[in-house]
């Protein structure tokens, strides 16, 4: 006899595990992320040509790597469910908010596994001369949860439409936006000698507060979009 | 368990097409309902309009389970579907799917239990093989093998014998004739038309 | 019929005194400019009014699932980015003769940017959805989030970050909240101005959601 077992951040995981299994099977979203990550840093690294940059210019190039290379790989998560018609057995065997856990733990995963590979390596080909440490980590740290907090239902919502990737970077902006300037403004603080969690309480709390409202708000409004 | 499956007054239209209205039908445990039309008369989009997938443009469907009125997604975990629009993940073996879904709809099946369960589809021994590299004719059976796994009260088959060699096709008849609960079945083979104790006719 | 004639005789009180009472006067070299901003602040409260009209239908729309909703929602957005437009193009001759400008990226036009990129996501959307039911569904979970991330932007970004709009925190040490004084005599023009506004907003948009829905029913003919 089967048994019973309960609980949305089972069954959340269970989505999570799922998706993980056929990433690491396919690469589908990986990939992309990555080669479009690579691919800036050097861009960027060559057209400055060995120049040092000041502070609010390696925030800002920082972030903006980052924020591209989301756009490349966390819609993927969605659109490749409805593109190989997965979705309508998962959308008959799950509840919305496992699948929305699921896919927003997995997106988080992509985009830490993006940082720890892009952040280093801009540092090393841009330059990024970190003063304060754990403010820079927690930083990159909540700048890179609210990204997937906000954009998680945009691409539920994009995955539904007929250009699905074109619209994600379109739709997705004016989630991020806020995001990006808090996320720069802080990043650029952890970098100036002399500045510390002190100067950046400001950003971290409206980023928090940010990341709560767009999660909560995510789970509301889930429901409507995978069901309808 | 008793149920009932209602059909009030269903309609579905796209802009400018309506693709069928005025359907009423009731089917109690045990019965089956047979829903048949030509290609384009709107069978597929009924069922899913039954699964809860699209909104019906007027009418309802009430599924009753021990005297409890189920609401549209309330509706979801009694169902057992089998469709051509049901597609499961490529990258993942026959077993892991399985395993997939039922984690996800909150049982839990030992891997041996999983196994037996294919072996009464026909599968056994073919468990740990992508379900990318299996036929249309295994695909097909393996959507039995999860319709049927959490012992669905309502049963939805889309052209039940699709892809279906001579024994698959008995066993499809074997699974529909030791039903219990309410079987709807959407199909132009005229065999199939005799199972009906009910019957909807599109188109 | 008596709020239209309301709003007419408001909105001829505004134009005139506009002109007869003296500006706020922030900048002391340049007062004159300032009289934009009867005109100007109205202008963007009408925007947020019309973006939140927006979010009132989609949520109508989520509640009800009448398509009704949805036709009224895009509506009000369409009158919305009208609003912005006007906001932003009142906003930047302001800035071009007060701060040297038409652009500054300061937090209130970063706002203003922001909403009008939120617009046109919401547009571009909606033109990506063919059937309609969808297309209405989607269009009004986006125009919640976007109305959510848009107040986070117009609430809150310009008060901490520094800024030249009044209301904001200076760059230059000096803590004043407000720079505008605002008088009597600023507030009878100011205060009638935004009220007007709003009032000519619904009635626009009354007009539109009726000329909308008999095109509808005509088609249906």
């Amino acid at each position: 006899m089967p048994m019973k077992s309960s609980g949305s951040v089972k069954r959340s995981i269970a989505v999570f595990r799922k998706d993980i299994k056929c990433e690491l099977r396919t690469r589908y979203a990986i990939n992309a992320i990555l080669m479009f990550a690579v691919v800036t840093v050097f861009a960027v690294s060559w057209a400055i040509g060995g120049v040092g940059l000041t502070e609010v210019l390696q925030a800002s190039l920082l972030w903006i790597v980052i924020y591209f290379s989301c756009l490349a790989g966390l819609s993927q998560s969605f659109v490749k469910e409805e593109e190989s018609k997965t979705a309508l057995a998962l959308r008959l065997y799950s509840p919305a908010e496992a699948v929305l856990g699921g896919k927003l733990i997995f997106n988080l995963v992509l985009l830490v596994v993006l940082n720890i590979i892009t952040v280093p390596l801009f540092g090393i080909f841009v330059g990024l001369n970190i003063s304060n440490f754990w403010l820079f980590f927690t930083m990159i740290l909540i700048g890179t949860v609210g990204i997937v907090g906000a954009t998680t239902i945009v691409a539920a919502i994009i995955s539904k439409t007929s250009v699905k990737g074109a619209l994600f970077a379109v739709i997705s902006f004016p989630m991020i936006l806020p995001l990006l300037i808090m996320a720069i403004s802080g990043t650029k603080k952890a970098l100036i000698p002399g500045l510390g969690f002190a100067e950046a309480r400001m950003e971290i709390q409206v980023l928090i507060s940010y990341l709560v409202v767009m999660t909560v708000l995510g789970f509301l409004l889930f429901d409507t979009v995978w069901n309808d | 368990m008793d149920s009932k499956l209602i059909l009030d007054g269903l309609a579905k239209s796209y802009p400018g097409r309506p693709v069928f209205t005025g359907i009423n039908a009731e089917v109690g445990c045990g019965k089956r309902l047979v829903i048949t039309g030509p290609n384009g008369s709107g069978k597929s989009t009924l069922m899913k309009v039954i699964c809860g997938f699209i909104r019906p443009t007027r009418g309802r469907v009430i599924l009753n389970v021990n005297n409890q009125k189920l609401n549209r997604l309330e509706i979801r975990p009694h169902i057992g579907l089998v469709s051509p629009d049901l597609v499961l993940y490529d990258e993942l073996t026959a077993i892991e799917n399985l395993l997939f879904f039922a984690g996800v709809s909150g049982l839990y099946f030992s891997a041996r239990e999983l196994e037996n369960r294919l072996d009464l589809v026909g599968l056994g021994g073919r468990g740990s093989d992508f379900a990318g590299s299996y036929s249309s004719g295994m695909k097909q059976r393996l959507k039995y093998c999860l319709a049927l796994l959490r012992d669905p009260e309502l049963l939805l088959l889309d052209e039940p014998s699709a892809n279906l060699d001579e024994p698959g096709k008995a066993l499809v008849d074997e699974i529909i004739r030791s039903r219990r609960g309410i079987t709807v079945i959407a199909t132009n083979e005229r065999a199939e038309l005799e199972y009906a104790d009910e019957i909807v006719r599109l188109g | 019929m008596w709020w239209k004639l309301t709003i007419l005789l408001v909105i001829s009180w505004v134009c005139v005194g506009a002109w007869i009472f003296p500006p706020p006067t922030p900048i002391e070299d340049n007062p004159e400019v300032f009289r934009i901003i009867y005109f100007h602040f109205p202008m963007a409260i009408g925007t947020v009014v019309a973006f939140g009209l927006g979010m009132y239908y989609s949520i109508r729309y989520l509640a009800t699932r009448n398509l009704k909703y949805d036709l009224r929602e895009s509506l009000a957005a369409k009158l919305g980015i009208i609003f912005c437009v006007l906001t932003t193009i009142s906003g930047a001759i302001f800035a071009k003769h007060t701060w040297g400008a038409y652009w500054n990226w300061d937090p209130r036009e970063t706002s203003i940017f922001m909403l009008l990129i939120v617009y046109a996501a919401y547009f571009a959307l909606r033109s990506a959805v063919i059937d309609p039911d969808q297309r209405a569904n989607l269009s009004a979970v986006y125009s919640i989030l976007g109305f959510a991330s848009t107040i986070f932007f117009i609430f809150i970004m310009p008060r901490i970050i520094p800024g030249l709009h009044p209301g904001a925190p200076k760059p230059t040490g000096a803590s004043e909240g407000s720079i505008i004084t605002f008088s009597f005599k600023t507030a009878i023009v100011l205060i009638p101005s935004v009220l007007a506004h709003i009032g000519l907003l619904l009635w626009i948009n009354k007009l539109s959601v009726d000329i909308a829905e008999r095109n509808k029913e005509l088609e249906h003919v």
